[in-house]
């Protein structure tokens, strides 16, 4: 059980740092109220709750790329990857090990915000149990994410690229803020290609129980999640070679 | 007996040789320090010598195991304590010391020992509460030694151990490793050639990647003519002595 002394090592270093908490817990809950208390004083339909909550939902996910490519390039940089190298571990428990204890925080994640789209009046519903278990194919596309970014980049890079641009990417590709149909035209099929919006959509449906308009998107979302995982584990073996 | 046997261990980056060309035999038990300016080769010697990376040619052999061919049989003799002090920032020292006995298979009764054994050899009885990121450099220092000698290496790699240390806390380090002496082979690298001169029973001395002289600190000096081993250093690196 070499591989879980390590993830829990993982787990404890991302948990222990409340900059994280703050962003991957406090942040998406924050917007989620302030959107609703805009919501409430429009007349028009922007924010609605079911709507609303899947996209704040999958946009918290994007944290998991940030905290695991960072604690992954900092390992890197203080060499403690290199100690362990020389340990008994072996390549999959180190992929393991960054990226099961990922998981469970990722979900914590989706139920703290379904659990706030409650109390601001989302209907409880089994429904929002399946809508959980579908974050797990998004937690592992960003967690996967993760492991790429945090075996190339540099901590700062991995600021930049991880906490600005994806997060960014993800909030404004995936319908969230505005309708995509609306803008039309090359952005709309640009974030058509890549996997957000469908995984925002994803959750919609499931949340209001069309599990049968969620399939298409639950490819999109596998697809992405598969090609991720693949790059992250060729990438995180290549920079362990290259020590 | 011979623990560590270096055959024309060579490694070549893009448009620089690394190291070039090292043959060296370290003894069981000996401190060897392998005494350079920063780029001189002493870290990639230690990773190949580690299994960290690949030699473009030549090889070592630990206790007889190759390193480019036998590298598990090696990692189980060794251990390193890098460069950088390499230790998890979040986790307490006491859950840095588990952290390594875990990946090692050290647990229950053993591993409580390990860890008070530990922890008291190297004074860290004061700090084993505390976040290891907020250890001042000394502690650090003396954590990552703590890690490295978990697994009870046969023979141990010390990057710049005292690198970036205050004058006391750099003392300290010196009795530490001294107490480590002649237990287990060490190899220490450095640039600070006092640290050698204290430390060590024979010196390698490295430049542009090539292993210029071994002896011991006063041989060093005769050949070179020299009072101090930093006057041998320079006359030795400027390439005075052959
Ligand atoms: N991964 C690498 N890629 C390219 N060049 C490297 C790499 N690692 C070290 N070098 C080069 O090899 C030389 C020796 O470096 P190093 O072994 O770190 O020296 P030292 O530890 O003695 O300061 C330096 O010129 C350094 O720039
Ligand atoms: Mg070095």
């Amino acid at each position: 059980m070499k591989m879980l002394t390590f993830a829990n090592r993982n787990a404890k270093e991302i948990l222990r740092d409340p900059l994280n908490l703050c962003f991957g817990i406090g942040f998406p809950v924050v917007l989620i109220l302030l959107l609703s208390a805009i919501q409430a004083s429009i007349p028009v339909s922007l924010f609605e709750i079911e709507r609303l909550a899947p996209g704040i939902a999958v946009f918290g996910g994007s944290f998991m790329t940030l905290f695991s490519a960072t604690i992954i390039s900092k390992d890197r940089q203080s060499s403690l990857l290199q100690r362990l190298y020389t340990t008994p571990l072996r390549p999959i428990d180190f992929i393991l090990g960054y990226t099961l204890p990922m998981l469970p925080i990722a979900i914590a994640q989706s139920v703290i915000c379904y659990a706030v789209a409650i109390i601001l009046g989302l209907k409880l519903s089994v429904n929002l149990l399946y809508a959980i278990a579908f974050t797990v194919p998004i937690a592992v596309f960003f967690v996967a994410l993760g492991l790429l970014f945090g075996s190339v980049l540099n901590d700062k890079q991995v600021g930049g690229i991880c906490g600005a641009l994806l997060t960014n990417l993800s909030a404004w590709l995936s319908g969230t803020w505005f309708d995509l149909q609306l803008v039309g035209g090359a952005f709309k099929d640009i974030a058509y290609a890549l996997p957000f919006v469908h995984a925002v959509e994803m959750e919609r449906a499931v949340v209001v129980g069309n599990f049968l308009a969620a399939i298409p998107h639950l490819w999109w979302v596998l697809g992405y999640a598969t090609i991720a995982l693949v790059a992250a584990v060729l990438l995180f073996l290549r920079q362990m070679k290259r020590q | 007996m011979e623990a560590i046997k270096i055959e024309n261990l060579t490694k070549k980056y893009k448009d620089v040789v690394a190291v070039d060309g090292l043959c060296l035999t370290v003894f069981g038990g000996e401190l060897f320090a392998l005494l350079g300016v920063n780029g001189a080769g002493k870290t990639t010697t230690i990773k190949m010598l580690s299994c960290l990376t690949a030699p473009t040619s030549g090889d070592a052999f630990l206790m007889g195991y190759s390193v480019s061919k036998q590298a598990a049989s090696v990692k189980s003799l060794i251990a390193v304590s890098p460069q950088e002090t390499a230790v998890a920032p979040a986790l307490t020292v006491q859950e840095n010391l588990r952290l390594m006995c875990g990946v090692h298979g050290i647990g229950g009764d053993k591993q409580n020992a390990k860890i008070k054994e530990l922890t008291n050899s190297l004074g860290l009885e004061g700090v084993i509460n505390r976040k290891a990121g907020k250890l001042s450099g000394g502690y650090k220092r003396r954590l990552s030694i703590a890690m490295a000698l978990i697994s009870e290496p046969k023979i141990l790699f010390l990057d710049e151990p005292t690198l970036g240390l205050d004058v006391l806390a750099r003392s300290e380090l010196w009795d530490i490793v001294r107490s480590l002496k002649g237990k287990i082979t060490i190899i220490l690298t450095t640039h600070y050639m006092e640290e050698a001169e204290a430390l060590a029973d024979r010196i390698g001395i490295m430049g542009e990647g090539k292993l210029l002289v071994v002896g011991a600190a006063q041989e060093i000096k005769d050949a070179a003519h020299a009072e101090s081993l930093e006057q041998a250093f320079v006359t030795i690196v400027k390439g005075g002595v052959k």
